[in-house]
């Protein structure tokens, strides 16, 4: 018995009809671009893991408004959001996830040792990899031409932070002469100590005691009591956000006022959460650390959305929304979402539609040059820049009046 | 070396501290006691009891003090609960499985209040924070002076509980001879869920006090909970007057350890004594021999 229409061929037909259809389906959609989201979700660092997807998103929908990327027919950028759980082995094993899902580059990281093993992990691959917050010095220093860090690293953060408060204290008349420095007994506590140790008798001021504590820390009672005996007209504490309030508050309720409180890269000195819950122990602590352009208005205008959606601000949300339309930006100009070219327009890149207070972007082994470090100060509720002058929206209040 | 009167301020935070680690480790301690299980999810229920209290107190204005009651009660049931429908059945008498499944309690719960609450840190912004007292030179904290007291006294009241009324001697028959009590005509089940929900119900009084001075994250019953089986294997297992002692000790010394120390080898004078314990008298401060 002979078929008329035999399964073979009827197949063929099914699949040149399907060939025919394929490329009219594909011109009405623009393509999509996909962009992996890194960020510790769950686990200890849950809370910054959580502002930086926030900065992510608010960056995806601002770029996908504005109608895609242009290079790629308004191609819209996806965002893949991976879980780094607060781990370096998780986010190694999530680069891999990443990789399979065909990302074009990933953004993120936000602790240091997060953004080393995952950045290794993306090398492999030869998968561009943006570092959003990390300030480990060894990130941009391991020769990886993948890796691509906007903000600034430790040593440039705390170079800065050094500078400026010698330049502080000589502006007010060298009000300040002893320091007490109080840090977490991990690596990026005792890292700042040691540094801190070294350099601030160069500039003139004499360190009384470093008290070291643990993370978490259950009482800070007895750290307050050591400074209130030692008196010193300066306080400079490196811990984390829980600690940090503790210490605040405890130093409020024992009655210590030092004529400043100076913390660098902190994790509590420059988050809007500690202002508006404890808004006596907060004022005018100053910090060195990541923030935004107070100048720049899109920076304001996602500040107040993410306001009014009940959230609190913090310095993860635009350094995150910057590192996205660096990468997108980077995709536009390389015209292309494959990989080397997009590292090639990485490393080229003279970006400048961020909301952070720098220059021009311009990565030198992987390191913005044009990334810099503020200082911020806790001015009755709110938070304010005010140093370098040229981006300052406040004037410093130096020494405080106890 | 340090003022007397900054020692002696020390050595007060300690004792404030070591009230609320022995609070703690009552509940852990009574229910090592009494169901010989080591209760994994004891930081978690912490956790969850501190962010009731942040919660009665957003959303209700219920202050923190007048919490303990209510809350020491519901956290009574839902311990009971606990026990009587998940941790016993799932257990089918055998210790290793309360160990995993106590466990997995510690994981779900961790998880739910991270879902649930995020992952914020987060501190009631209570008027009474900043109280102090002076006493002399001496600034000493409201919220935690309080604290202490109501710790002291509910270590009493849980002695007495035990020591004279029905339900008491019906817990230490279990905990001594369960076979024996069920031939009087105890009901271990009962007895265990009741034990485990006085665990709760301590953990729900610790949060109160806790809450006016110290914050509250997901993970946050974790710094607490070491701290607690420290002082509970010190103390003696099952020990309340152990669990009491033992905690006040850890605390001073933990207080003095920091001071002269530093914050960081203060900890190491708590391992120091537990090791000594351990080598010296192996049932701890209170224990009974095996």
């Amino acid at each position: 018995m002979t078929d008329p229409i035999s399964r073979r061929a009827a197949l063929g037909a099914g699949v040149a009809l399907a060939g025919l259809a394929m490329p009219r389906i594909l011109r009405a959609q623009p393509a999509v671009v996909k962009l992996g989201i890194l960020q510790p979700l769950t686990g200890a660092l849950a809370q910054d893991g959580e502002l930086g997807r926030i900065g992510a998103e608010a960056a995806a929908a601002a770029i996908n408004k504005a109608g895609g990327i242009q290079a790629l027919g308004g191609a819209k950028l996806e965002l893949v959001v991976a879980d780094a759980r607060s781990n370096p082995e998780a986010a190694a094993q999530e680069v891999e996830k990443l990789q399979a899902e065909g990302v074009a580059a990933i953004v993120g990281g936000f602790a240091s040792p997060v953004c080393l093993a995952a950045s290794q992990a993306a090398a492999r691959y030869d998968l561009p990899y943006v570092v959003d917050v990390g300030v480990s010095d060894q990130i941009t220093q391991r020769g990886l031409t993948n890796t691509f860090r906007f903000a600034p690293g430790f040593g440039q953060v705390t170079g800065t932070a050094l500078q400026n408060l010698a330049k502080l204290n000589e502006a007010a008349g060298k009000p300040c002469k002893t320091v007490v420095l109080v840090h977490e007994d991990g690596l990026f506590g005792s890292g700042l100590a040691k540094l801190m140790q070294t350099e601030l008798p160069k500039h003139g001021f004499e360190i009384l005691e470093t008290i070291a504590h643990p993370t978490p820390a259950r009482d800070m009672s007895n750290v307050a009591l050591r400074i209130r005996s030692l008196r010193p007209d300066l306080v400079i504490p490196s811990s984390y956000y829980g600690e940090f309030v503790l210490l605040a508050r405890t130093m409020r309720q024992q009655r210590i006022r030092p004529k400043g409180i100076y913390a660098v890269l902190n994790g509590a000195a420059s988050n809007f959460r500690f202002v508006k819950e404890f808004p006596d122990a907060a004022l005018n602590v100053m910090d060195c650390n990541h923030w935004h352009d107070p100048k720049n208005a899109e920076a304001l205008a996602l500040k107040k959305s993410v306001e009014e959606s009940g959230k609190f601000w913090a310095y993860n949300i635009p350094l995150n929304y910057s590192c996205v339309k660096l990468v997108a930006d980077a995709i536009q100009r390389a015209g292309s979402a494959d990989r080397a070219k997009l590292t090639q327009a990485l490393a080229a890149s003279d970006f400048t539609g961020h909301i952070m207070p720098y220059g021009l972007t311009k990565f030198v082994q992987g390191q913005n040059q044009g990334a810099r470090p503020v200082n911020t100060q806790v001015q009755g509720e709110d938070i304010k820049v005010i140093f370098p002058e040229e981006v300052a929206d406040a004037k410093p209040v130096f020494p405080v009046q106890g | 070396m340090y003022a007397p009167e900054i020692v002696a301020e020390a050595v007060v935070n300690g004792l404030m501290s070591g009230a609320t680690y022995a609070l703690v480790a009552l509940g852990l301690t009574l229910v090592y006691g009494v169901l010989h299980i080591v209760n994994f999810a004891h930081g978690a229920l912490l956790t969850c009891a501190m962010f009731a209290v942040l919660g009665l107190n957003l959303w209700l204005g219920i202050d923190p003090y007048w919490a303990i009651l209510p809350l020491a009660l519901i956290f009574f049931a839902f311990g009971y609960g606990l026990q009587r429908f998940i941790i016993g059945p799932s257990s089918h008498g055998e210790d290793r499985n309360t160990l995993l499944v106590t466990l997995g309690l510690s994981i779900v719960l961790e998880n739910l209040m991270l879902a649930a609450f995020k992952s914020d840190t987060r501190s009631l912004g209570a008027d009474t924070a900043f109280d102090v007292l002076e006493l002399g030179p001496m600034l000493i904290s409201r919220p935690r002076l309080i604290g202490f007291g109501v710790a002291l006294a509910t270590a009493a009241l849980l002695w007495l509980l035990l020591s004279a009324t029905d339900t008491g001697r019906a817990i230490r028959a279990v905990a001594k001879e369960k076979l024996g009590a069920q031939l009087v005509g105890i009901d271990p089940r009962h007895i265990f869920a009741v034990t485990f929900g006085i665990g709760c119900a301590c953990l729900a009084i610790a949060a109160c006090l806790l809450l006016p001075t110290f914050y509250v994250n997901p993970r946050v019953g974790n710094a607490f909970v070491l701290v607690a089986f420290t002082i509970v294997v010190l103390g003696g297992m099952g020990s309340i007057a152990g669990a009491l002692v033992g905690g006040l000790f850890v605390g001073v010394v933990e207080s003095l350890g920091g001071l002269l120390l530093g914050e960081s080898l203060g900890q190491l004078g708590i391992f120091l004594i537990f090791i000594l314990v351990l080598l010296v008298r192996p049932t701890g401060l209170f224990g009974a021999r095996a």
